[in-house]
């Protein structure tokens, strides 16, 4: 039950993802190109995104446990350290590049058109790369 | 209207799918870490992740197929630029614990401070990292 919630969840994610225009990567970079001609419309995206989530969010805490599922499963971390800081700057830098971040590049994959391949392909290692220079501190 | 209305449309669904994924299975869909499963050994409490990210493709499939034309971004993308973009995201999310939907859809709405503060410092970079691409290379 909890695979085919989290599969519906993907597949309505991945369509939200091609309708808002965030799978395109002209327009997410001409959204962070506030200083040139600045495309506002994926300010509706991050918006409707956060709008929904502040709503639901709110009422899905007052549960004990999750519908399917023994519990909720929280993040951790409570503070601000360097590797949150340093990471977020060079994932920026890296979605700034290209105009694409990890869920749109995987949505990506179904064009099977060359540049998001690499860029997934790349994106792997990257994440080996952490793994294996924070291998045993976090898995 | 029009080009507020898809975002705005897309940005409910994200919404929606990630509040589903909380509700249902108590699980925050960050996809940076939903997609790092893939370089553990396959689990059975990871079977969640690979069924969103089955998902996300399927959603993607969908769309490519009811909505070609979506899929047309006309941008010549360099192989260099998708594969340093690809490292940088890859290594960025995983050092900063997550990326545009982990920290951004759901760690806003949590009203979490790390994702707070990652979400303003990815935007900030990559809004930086657009100025320099316009400025230095036009592109």
């Amino acid at each position: 039950m909890g695979n085919l919630i989290s599969f519906i969840t993907g597949v309505v994610f991945a369509v939200g993802l091609v309708i808002s225009g965030m799978t395109n990567p002209n327009v997410v970079t001409g959204f962070l190109n506030i200083f040139g001609e600045w495309n506002y419309a994926l300010v509706f995206v991050m918006g409707g995104a956060v709008g929904t989530n502040l709503i639901l969010f709110s009422l899905i805490k007052k549960r004990e446990k999750p519908f399917s599922g023994a519990q909720f499963h929280w993040p951790t971390l409570k503070h601000v350290d360097q590797k949150l800081i340093l990471g977020s700057a060079l994932f920026g830098i890296g979605w700034g590049i290209l105009g694409v971040c990890p869920g749109p590049g995987i949505v990506n994959l179904v064009t099977l058109e060359t540049p998001f391949l690499i860029f997934v392909g790349s994106m792997v290692v990257g994440m080996f790369i952490f793994k294996l220079a924070f291998q045993g501190k976090k898995s | 209207m029009e080009n507020i209305l898809y975002p705005l449309i897309g940005g409910v669904l994200i919404g929606l799918s990630s509040s589903t994924m909380l509700a249902g299975i108590g699980r925050i869909t960050g996809i940076s870490g939903i997609f790092s499963s893939l370089l553990s050994k396959p689990k059975k409490e990871n079977s969640w992740q690979y069924a969103f990210l089955l998902g996300l493709l399927g959603g993607g499939m969908i769309m490519l197929f009811i909505r070609p034309e979506l899929f047309n971004y006309g941008g010549n993308f360099h192989p260099l630029q998708a594969a340093i973009a690809g490292l940088l995201v890859g290594f960025g999310t995983r050092l900063g614990s997550g990326c545009t939907s982990g920290h951004g859809v759901c760690g806003l709405a949590r009203l979490s401070q790390r994702s707070f503060v990652a979400t303003l410092i990815f935007m900030g970079f990559g809004i930086l990292t657009v100025f320099i691409r316009k400025t230095l290379w036009g592109i």
